[in-house]
């Protein structure tokens, strides 16, 4: 049988790939602080970034808390607790589900979009001829890339987390009859710094993760148009995979600091 | 004899090695390009001439052999300097690279970004990629994007962009590959010009016998991983060699 040995080289490759990246991350911090710097370009991604996502985290966000309000209304009112919806509903999108889909939905979105533009440069020789002519492509394509994800996705993460608040203060609204300026009068008194903190740190490390494996996947993209495919598809899929690793590291490292008080 | 020359040659090769897993593709291959001279690379597809290329300007890492560029060992060469030396050299890739996401005029102005400086080039960027242009004829493609350009002009676009650092070496990896006879000859007659107008030192590498019999100073043939044979196209035309003659006797 192959099964046993299939199992194993495919271990085995996992963790080759596990330390290439840890490399890649290594040499992106090497090279992120050292002159010549390319702000130009930085400012043009993160303008991408954001231009390419914005509208598509909106209408995410907007759905999400509509639906979740929807969806936990019966449950309340059940218990008589339907004055506990604003607070119940902020918690859970600001700590946990605003991030964790927003970033899933960024790593569909801007992961894989970079991981097929490097992916194709490589192919086509774009970055050797960056190389040639005297400017690191790793510098230019890859450093700015990374910087500009871990800047933006913060950025998205709050626009989206706003956004859901306000689907859920609508539905509120229209079934409760509970005033937009009551619902946010609650909203502020439940979120603490406990829940804000933590999971703006965390949404940094999601933009991280997205431009990291994204650029990686691009920039050792294997020969072919086949080879850019695979890169844009594996970067999704590494980026969700590991965007739940950070998530349950997140809450782990969370608990420690800010529960056991 | 153009061999016997007592000054270095600009760049030179010495027992290059180069192997992916079981192919060994270059097996000792030795080069020498001197001062203002043409000198041709003919070998089959697949022969390793792209490979040898690269390991000249350091895309890839040789496995063994010695690389020297203007008498620079470029293997023992920080990251910087390497950077410095490539601006002296132009690369025309085989399937000419030009950025997608930019404009033929920020295409040209890339190589400018970091190296206007320290070549004390005084022109404007204007002048310099509209100078470029005008050298290869496509002045009025400056704002198109490089998916608007035909496969022709793309080439002509990229021999533009090797050209604006004003380099002493250029790189030409098959410069006619994959175009009609007729804008061939325009390529090798622009090649010929700047060759004149910029005094430079020229590797073209080229499986286009025409090429080679109009353009070449000397001629080496790449088979098996070495060079083979060396000399002047009117000397390989009359070797008997029957692998010499597989490329020149169609
Ligand atoms: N990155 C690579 N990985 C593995 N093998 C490679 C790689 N690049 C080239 N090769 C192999 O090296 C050999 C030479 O390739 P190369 O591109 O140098 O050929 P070439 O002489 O330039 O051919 P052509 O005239 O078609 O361009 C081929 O057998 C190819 O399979
Ligand atoms: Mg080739």
């Amino acid at each position: 049988m192959k099964g046993p040995e299939n199992i194993r080289s495919r271990a085995v490759s996992f963790f080759t790939e596990i330390g290439e990246i840890s490399y890649f991350a290594l040499r992106f911090f090497r090279e992120v602080f050292r002159p010549p710097f390319e702000f130009r370009e930085l400012i043009r991604q993160c303008y991408n970034i954001g231009n390419r996502s914005l509208l598509l985290v909106c209408v995410t966000g907007f759905i999400l808390g509509l639906v979740f309000t929807l969806q936990s209304r019966p449950t309340l009112m059940e218990f008589g607790a339907e004055s506990w919806m604003p607070s119940m509903v902020s918690i859970s999108i600001v700590r946990e589900i605003g991030p964790v889909i927003i970033a899933l939905i960024c790593a569909g979105r801007i992961g894989s979009g970079i991981g097929a533009e490097l992916g194709s440069m490589r192919v086509t020789e774009q970055i050797d001829a960056m190389e040639v002519s005297g400017t690191n492509p790793f510098k230019y394509l890859v450093v700015t890339r990374i910087v500009a994800t871990t800047l933006m996705l913060p950025l998205l993460i709050v626009i989206g987390d706003t956004v859901a608040l306000l689907g859920s203060a609508m539905v509120e609204n229209l079934k409760g009859a509970v005033s937009y300026q009551l619902y946010f009068n609650e909203v502020f008194d439940a979120l603490k710094y406990s829940d804000i903190v933590p999971a703006t740190i965390k949404s940094f490390f999601f933009g991280f993760a997205i431009g990291l494996v994204g650029c990686y996947k691009g920039y050792y993209c294997s020969k072919g148009t086949v080879g850019v495919g695979e890169a844009s598809n594996a970067a999704v899929v590494y980026t969700s995979m590991l965007l739940f690793v950070i998530d349950f590291i997140a809450v782990f490292v969370t608990d420690i600091f800010f529960e056991v008080q | 004899m153009k061999e016997d020359r007592s000054i270095a040659p600009v760049l030179e090769l010495r027992a290059l090695k180069k192997s992916f897993g079981d192919n060994h593709v270059l097996k000792g291959f030795d080069l020498q390009l001197h001062e203002g001279e043409i000198l041709v690379v003919m070998g089959k597809s697949g022969s390793g001439k792209s490979v040898m290329i690269k390991c000249l300007v350091g895309l890839m890492q040789a496995d063994a052999g010695v690389i020297r560029i203007k008498g620079y060992n470029i293997t023992e060469l920080g990251q910087t300097e390497l950077d410095i030396l490539r601006t002296e050299i132009g690369f025309l890739f085989q399937g000419s690279a030009l950025y997608d996401s930019m404009t033929v005029r920020e295409n040209l102005e890339f190589p400018l970004r970091h190296h206007k400086e320290k070549l004390r080039i005084t022109e404007t960027n204007e002048q310099l990629v509209l100078e470029a242009l005008e050298n290869v004829g496509l002045a009025e493609a400056i704002d198109l994007m490089p998916a608007e350009l035909s496969g022709g002009m793309k080439r002509r676009v990229a021999l533009a962009r090797a050209l604006i650092l004003k380099p002493r070496i250029i790189l030409y990896d098959e410069p006619t590959t994959g175009l009609d006879p007729i804008t061939s000859k325009e390529i090798i007659h622009l090649m010929r010009n700047i060759q004149k107008k910029y005094k430079t030192s020229a590797l073209i590498i080229t499986h286009d016998v025409d090429c080679a019999r109009v353009i070449a100073d000397r001629i080496i043939l790449l088979v098996d991983g070495v060079n083979y044979i060396e000399g002047t196209y009117q000397e390989l035309i009359r070797s008997d060699d029957p692998k010499v003659q597989a490329f020149f006797k169609t």
